[in-house]
């Protein structure tokens, strides 16, 4: 827990020195024909005339209860622009998670129990595309192919959306579901790869232990050998990568959401990035570092579910 | 007319098939065992025991396969069955209990649930009857408070107490032989000889018949009623433990034999077997024991001898047939 404090207030440090370095926000927010009393008057109303370590406090209480400021671009509060793209990006990258897992980890697992079957081979070679290709590429051939080519599928946009409380959602409407299709696939096929090949591995090197071989002796079913001992200590590593990857998913999700015009809050990076705006790039950059951080509470509370071992170290620990 | 023998294994062949040529692991083995009977078998590392307790059960690891031979349980010939089916019969009639204790249990589930799964596999049994049996079962292998016990995981456990919780698997529907490949050698010396009277008592009291896997001729000794020392996936010798022990017909046990330290005449140096056991891909031609045998002769290096009677036992040894003549 500590810890985890201590990574957000780096977090929020890097975010802070930006507004440091890439020039004086006066500057950009007055014009050049400004006198330079009033230069100095506004100076003092953003209290940029404190000393470093003030500016820092007071950014880090602000940006605790959600306010970055106002947007140099759109003059909105940063965090209500935030907020209100967020729904769209969290909704993207929780499909696109599912969609990697629900197919990933039955690819590994049928590779891992049939490794020499054509099927697994074939299941490998389309991983090594899954892998190797860039997200835009793929973006751009599954429009070309679903949205142009055959027209089924909407190639940008959310599609009608409900809003339920600050909560926009596209899941409540069929156009909405359209949308989501190829830009969650877009996004979760290099994680659904990665899950399946780590499946995968992690299969063939635990069908090899004494307890899978113990288990079948005592002559339990294939289902309960395959599916309830050796999936299961699959799934220690795979939760751990998958945390991870939900982690980046979310904060790499800027390029899927640029190629299908995704109202996400990586698409409102992007933007600000092109405009400077420098309040909405440090916002963006805590909201990661929070999500990373809270993904990586979660991944330890669930190994502590999965693996007896490290429930009794744990309760050690905690005697000492 | 019924077979008296619970198990009949007839010229058993093992092969491996390598990039290199096909590596025999066990050739043309046979034994039997009666019902309740423990039949030891000892032999150096790769000699192909193990690989021999494997094959009864049904799980050389691929690309292991049986080439020759049949394995009869009760008259059934069991080497050929289906998958699914062959399953149905471990556990149920034939168990195993493998060599490190440590890694036999699966370390994300209870020990209990890990009983109560197996004997629900083979037994029709309700989840509650299950646990009792469970609990039973715990108490039988020598677990202290077995009822509180059977809700830890197998880290919880000491390595004895992990070896206990695999023989209570390995009996949890009752099987009527168990294969045990070499139960003891990862414990410690005090412990094995908790382990293997247990293991004997156990088997008495349920009338179970074991396949003993070891190196150690001292277990063997204590427990076994027969024996079969195995040389190069060969059996050399088999027969009643105390004629094999005190009457070795084939230069290797004799050779073995010689090779234990004894409590009752007191020796300077123990004798040993010079040489080792050659390598699967290079046995030699006709007997596979003449390059570190003493008194091979011309024939040893022509022909192969097959297991013949000598005394109470059968040995492989072209000597004994020599004996024989004179």
């Amino acid at each position: 827990m500590v810890q985890a404090v201590l990574v957000m207030l780096a977090v929020a440090f890097i975010a802070f020195t930006m507004f440091n370095f890439v020039g004086d926000p006066v500057a950009i927010m007055a014009g050049q024909d400004l006198p330079a009393e009033q230069r100095v008057e506004l100076r003092k109303t953003l209290g940029l005339d404190d000393p470093t370590p003030v500016r820092f406090a007071r950014f880090v209480a602000n940006a605790a209860q959600g306010q970055f400021g106002l947007s140099y671009r759109t003059t909105e509060p940063v965090g209500r622009m935030i907020l209100d793209r967020l729904p769209a990006t969290l909704e993207l990258s929780l499909i696109a998670v599912l969609v990697a897992l629900v197919i990933g980890i039955p690819m590994g697992v049928f590779s891992g129990l049939y490794p020499h079957h054509w099927i697994s081979r074939a299941m490998m070679t389309v991983s090594l595309i899954g892998i190797s290709l860039p997200t835009f590429l793929i973006g751009i051939l599954l429009i070309l192919i679903f949205a142009v080519m055959l027209g089924w599928l909407p190639s940008f946009g959310r599609g009608d959306t409900v809003k339920i409380g600050f909560w926009t959602t596209g899941f409540l409407t069929v156009s909405g579901w359209k949308a989501i299709i190829l830009p969650s696939i877009t996004l979760g096929l290099f994680q659904m790869t990665l899950i399946m090949r780590l499946v995968r591995s992690e299969m063939l090197e635990v069908l090899r232990t004494d307890y899978i071989k113990f288990a079948r002796a005592r002559g339990l079913t294939n289902r309960a050998v395959h599916f309830g001992h050796a999936l299961k200590n699959t799934l220690v590593p795979v939760i751990t990568i998958t945390g991870l990857q939900l982690g980046s998913i979310i904060a790499f999700a800027i390029i899927t959401e640029t190629v299908f015009s995704w109202p996400g809050v990586g698409l409102l990076f992007l933007q600000s990035v092109q405009a400077v705006d420098i309040p909405v790039m440090a916002a963006y950059l805590v909201l990661i570092g929070l999500l990373f951080v809270l993904i990586n509470l979660i991944v330890d509370v669930l190994y502590f579910v999965v693996d007896p071992r490290l429930r009794s170290q744990g309760a050690k620990a905690g005697a000492k | 007319m019924t077979s008296p023998k619970l198990l009949e294994v007839r010229n058993l062949r093992v092969e491996f098939p390598t990039r290199r040529g096909t590596l025999v692991a066990v050739d043309d083995v046979s034994l039997d065992i009666a019902a309740g009977e423990v039949l030891g078998v000892v032999g150096e590392s790769g000699a192909g025991k193990s690989m021999t307790g494997a094959a009864i059960i049904g799980l050389l690891e691929p690309p292991g396969r049986i080439a020759a031979g049949e394995i009869r349980l009760e008259g059934r010939r069991i080497d050929n069955l289906p998958y699914n089916e062959m399953r149905k019969i471990r556990g149920r009639q034939i168990g195993a209990i493998f060599q490190d204790p440590l890694t036999s249990l699966n370390p994300l589930y209870k020990v209990g649930d890990q009983l109560i799964e197996t004997i629900l596999t083979h037994l029709p049994l309700t989840q509650a009857q299950a646990r009792d049996r469970a609990v039973k079962l715990l108490e039988d292998v020598g677990i202290p408070s077995a009822s509180e016990r059977i809700n830890h995981y197998p880290h919880q456990f000491s390595g004895g107490m992990r070896q206990r919780v695999v023989i209570a698997l390995a009996l949890a529907a009752e099987p009527k032989l168990i294969i045990a490949d070499e139960p003891t050698t990862a414990l410690d010396v005090s412990i094995q000889a908790q382990i293997i009277t247990l293991l004997k008592r156990l088997c008495r009291e349920h009338g179970t018949a074991v396949m003993l896997v070891t190196h150690d001729m001292g277990v063997i000794a204590e427990t076994a009623d027969r024996v079969a020392v195995m040389y190069a996936g060969r059996i050399a010798e088999i027969g009643p433990v105390q004629d094999v022990i005190k009457r070795p017909h084939h230069p290797y046990t004799i050779g073995l034999m010689g090779a234990i330290p004894t409590m009752t005449h007191k020796v300077e140096r123990l004798t040993q077997i010079d040489g080792s056991m050659p390598r699967l891909n290079a046995i030699p031609k006709g007997c596979a024991f003449n390059p570190r045998c003493p008194k091979a002769f011309d024939r040893c290096y022509r022909d192969r001898p097959d297991p013949m009677p000598a005394g109470n036992s059968l040995a492989a040894c072209w000597l004994v047939e020599e004996k024989a003549h004179v």
